[in-house]
């Protein structure tokens, strides 16, 4: 076995010192009556030429791969530099773990720290942390934060124009907690939150209004308003962005007055990867540093006076305060956090810029082609992904794409049922031009 | 000192191009960043960016450094092979809203990632859902949580024996448990008289990491299990120790319900850091309609994800779960095979023996009547009589090349060091890391001064932790406004 080094002279050694006769005799502790008496009912091993073959083989099985693709609802195709790849796969950074002792730790710690140094920067915020699972979770957590820093109220709005997914995962997380999630509609029309409802909702027993922008149907919210109406009930403004992109154009978050920050970092030099790992990140006010989840890098000096890098305010963290943890999340998400960090560095300051206009411009090339083969549903701006309503039945037109080796986008009637044959669509640099127009045509 | 990234930037480098696009703009001005806006992202050439996370990786002690025995985390080698699978396109360029007829290979992986899980195991079903261990634990109440509410029985306590990790604890709050510690007797283990004098009808659950901490199998676990079942409530394993029992013995056989994998422990996915993992989870024929959804099954020869069950405890996360770390753990149980996970288990067990044989003399072993499965834990308690402690041998390990192992922790031994070797070590790497820990524990005595002042040799020395606490300084702020 070629990861297993030991021969059977080394076995006999060992025993020996050990003064056991033999590596079953190790295992006494197990009760005799459970210990397996036959192999289990597994495949035999694979030397590495038909373990590539194999898994090859299964790769390829995923046609999907083949086809132009615009598909985006909160996992987006992006470009990724080659030295994202080469760096990342460093073995310093990839199989390293849990910086816990900071004197071998110092790149992890670094680069954890440019993360959220440049996380806290892109999202106005004041502190970031070192990562969450993904988007959906980080939300989640963004609830329990709130509910750790508002104890006494009970509500929390949830838009419907929320991801799926991550209106999901909040309602997982907050079950048993004393919390209500009270649903908000969206407008019809304009796609984004229903503000009279929300006011309507929105009461001192309010400790946070939760929206995404752009929202699940690609559509920039009013965060301007929703912060008023936020302060006026002192509930948390909780923002999430699974389009991370989207903040190289856009005001921040922060600038609107957003209490905690969080989202998805995929877009920023992680792969698909059908759907994981992706990397959630996290940021707020430094005033709430404390209520926060996750790891921490902090800077400090070692005995020398040297700058040098820790993990820190861990007495937040479960392997201290156990039961009284702000949260249990304990691996999380370094490696890809990492990759952003360098992805962040290649693109630079103009280049993160540039990248946005150009997948928004895409959008803009899409909205032109449309020439009422389909309208655009909402009326409010958009980023880089945009619903358009067709004319004729969605499964026909899917059918006819795929024939052009062409995945449209996503049918949201599977989560809207009020949304029939609308398709959300998203551009980004990847989508070629005469992919959107042979997209348009053939709607 | 190295520099950080934003204190290389140098204003108009820049390490990308791109081809000329039209811009076109829909955004209303007042919704956009004003254009002098700056990112606050550094701008810095290809070469620049290279060098500097060479460095700084360079800075890492990692697995292909050297021995890494940090203990409850099963620091093996990542087979290369793994990242290269993983990194195929067919599955790296994989949209999760892509039709399941064009996605049949993952969809069919992750089947077969399940099945290898539950034959290891003896479970019926296994979610792969969950990112990590802490929310496989967490997707574990759940589920235990739903299946006693559904029975219509409210319980509200969960049982931890003192030697757990902080993540037991800390899922059983955030599913709205309270916690009640049970304690570990003489000889390391759960008693069942303790069990049932804190078992009453409000557990329910009580979470067992089997091997436990101490590096010991909990052999009263059939036992233990019966007395929980007798009032309702439910076994929960916690997996992480998991290395130390392929092929040996089947968990669910033994009266486990519920089990979390790490699937970037045992199954060799490199932990990069700090993460990805993946976590998921093992349970029962009766617990099984309460899974979470998506799940991916098997209708004759198609693979579909199945969104609808009356029962669900709903999502985790996003999409299906780590799928990437999935890739990585199925092509390392295909390179392994069912008799190569066996000898996995085998030859942990044996190195973690040894090394608690060859360094027994030279540290205290505060649990010693048994041989050991993957780890072993020994104490400060000796070097104390020349006042060095756990941390100080900790750091003078790193100059001679190995990480530490994990320290203070269980937290029922005082100055723990926890040493897990893993199976991919060789004989040869594990004697000279002996030596190096005997060599340490002679230099208590002859030279403490050194030990107490280590480490000497890596990039930065002992790092001042209080004083980052004290002073937060958690982002870098330009020297001047930019």
């Amino acid at each position: 076995m070629r990861y297993i080094p030991h021969t059977s002279k080394d076995v006999e050694q060992m025993l020996k010192t050990i003064g056991v006769s033999s590596v079953d005799d190790l295992f006494s502790s197990i009760p005799k009556e459970f210990r397996l008496k036959k192999s289990l009912n597994l495949p035999p091993s694979l030397s590495e030429m038909e373990l590539r073959t194999e898994i090859e083989s299964l790769a390829h099985q995923n046609e999907a791969t083949q086809y132009t693709s615009f598909l985006g609802g909160g996992c987006y195709q992006h470009f990724i530099p080659t030295i994202v790849n080469y760096l990342s796969s460093q073995g310093g950074f990839l199989t390293a773990y849990t910086p816990y002792q900071p004197e071998i730790s110092q790149g992890t710690l670094q680069t954890i720290f440019e993360f959220q140094t440049m996380m806290s920067r892109l999202t106005g915020m004041e502190v970031a942390n070192a990562s969450m699972y993904d988007g959906a979770s980080a939300l989640a957590e963004g609830c329990l934060m709130a509910k750790r820093i508002h104890p006494d109220k009970t509500h929390i709005l949830i838009p419907q124009n929320i991801h799926p997914d991550y209106r999901a995962v909040c309602q997982t997380y907050l079950e048993a907690q004393d919390v209500t999630l009270i649903p908000i509609p969206y407008d019809s029309k304009t796609g984004t939150i229903n503000l009279s409802s929300l006011e309507k909702e929105a009461s001192e027993k309010c400790l946070a209004i939760l929206v995404q922008s752009p929202n699940f149907f690609g559509v920039l919210e009013d965060l301007e308003a929703i912060q008023k109406i936020c302060k006026a009930h002192e509930a948390l403004l909780i923002v999430a962005v699974t389009e991370p992109l989207s903040l190289a154009l856009l005001k921040s978050p922060g600038a609107y007055g957003a209490d905690i920050v969080v989202g998805e970092t995929q877009s920023f030099g992680n792969p698909l990867s059908f759907g994981g790992p992706h990397v959630g990140f996290f940021a707020t006010r430094m005033s709430f540093v404390r209520a926060m989840p996750g790891r921490i890098v902090g800077e400090t000096v070692d005995v020398n006076g040297e700058r040098a890098f820790t993990l820190t305010l861990s007495t937040r963290e479960q392997h201290i305060r156990r039961e009284k943890a702000t949260s249990n999340i304990c691996t999380n998400q370094a490696l890809l956090a990492t990759r952003a960090t360098i992805y962040l560095s290649t693109l630079g300051e103009q280049g993160l810029k540039k990248l946005a206009q150009w997948n928004h411009s895409l959008t803009n090339t899409l909205c032109e082609h449309l020439k009422g083969k389909a309208k655009i549903k909402f009326t409010s701006p958009f980023f880089n992904e945009v619903v358009i309503e067709t004319q004729s039945p969605l499964p026909d037109i899917e059918k006819r794409l795929r024939d052009k080796k062409i995945l449209g986008g996503i049918s949201l009637e599977t989560y809207y049922p009020e949304l029939k044959n609308c398709l959300l669509i998203c551009t980004t640099e990847l989508n070629t031009e005469d992919h959107i127009k042979t997209l348009c045509e053939t709607l | 000192m190295t520099k950080l990234i934003f204190e290389k930037s140098s204003e108009h480098r820049s390490a990308c191009d791109f081809p000329f696009v039209k811009e076109k703009n829909s955004i209303p001005k007042s919704l956009l960043k004003e254009s002098n806006t700056s990112l606050g992202l550094p701008e810095l050439s290809e070469l620049e960016i290279i060098r500097h996370y060479v460095h700084l990786a360079s800075l890492n002690f990692n697995i292909e450094k050297g021995l890494y025995p940090l203990g409850s985390c099963t620091m093996k080698y990542n087979p290369r092979i793994n990242e290269d699978m993983a990194g195929l396109s067919g599955f790296s360029n994989l949209h999760p809203y892509a039709p399941q007829d064009l996605v049949q290979g993952a969809l069919k992986l992750m089947y077969e990632v399940e099945q290898w899980l539950c034959e290891l195991t003896g479970m019926s079903a296994v979610t792969l859902q969950p990112a990590a261990g802490a929310q496989g634990e967490f997707t574990g109440l759940k589920l235990i949580r739903a299946y006693h509410l559904d029975k219509g029985l409210k319980k509200t306590k969960i049982l931890i024996p003192d030697s757990a990790h902080g993540t037991n604890p800390a899922s059983s709050t955030l599913c709205g448990y309270d916690v009640q510690k049970v304690p570990s007797n003489s000889i390391g283990l759960l008693d069942i008289e303790q069990v049932s004098k804190v078992l009453d009808d409000d557990v329910a659950a009580l979470m067992m990491t089997n091997p436990n901490t101490l590096g010991l199998f909990e052999e009263n676990i059939v036992a233990i299990a019966k007395l929980l079942h007798q009032k309702n409530a439910l076994l929960y394993c916690d997996g992480a120790n998991f290395n130390a029992l392929m092929g040996q013995a089947k968990l669910a056989e033994m009266g486990v319900d519920v089990l979390q994998f790490n699937l970037h422990k045992t199954f060799s996915t490199p932990h990069g850091g700090g993460g990805p993992g993946a976590g998921p989870v093992g349970v029962t024929e009766k617990l099984k309609p309460y899974l979470p959804l998506p799940r991916v099954i098997k209708e004759k020869d198609f693979y579909k994800l199945e969104t609808q069950s009356q029962k669900s405890i709903g999502r985790l996360k996003g999409f299906y779960g780590n799928f990437g770390v999935l890739v990585r753990a199925y092509t390392y149980m295909r390179a392994m095979g069912q008799e190569g996970l066996k000898k996995v288990s085998q030859m942990a067990v044996l190195n973690a023996n040894y090394i608690k044989h060859r360094l027994k003399d030279a540290y205290d072993l505060p649990y010693n009547d048994r041989p050991c499965m993957h780890e072993v834990i020994f104490s400060d308690k000796k070097q104390l009589k020349h006042s060095i402690k756990t941390l100080d041998i900790a750091k003078r390990l790193m100059d001679f090349g190995f990480h530490p192992p994990t320290v203070y922790f269980p937290l029922i031994v005082s100055g723990a060091l926890m040493i897990e070797p893993t199976e991919t070590e060789s004989k040869e790497e594990i004697d000279r890391f002996c030596d190096a820990m005997i060599a340490i524990a002679k230099e208590c005595e002859s030279n403490p001064q050194k030990v107490h002042e280590a480490p000497h040799t890596t990039p930065v020395r002992r790092v001042d932790e209080v004083k980052a606490a004290r002073n937060l300084i958690l982002t870098y702020q330009n020297p001047t406004t930019r």
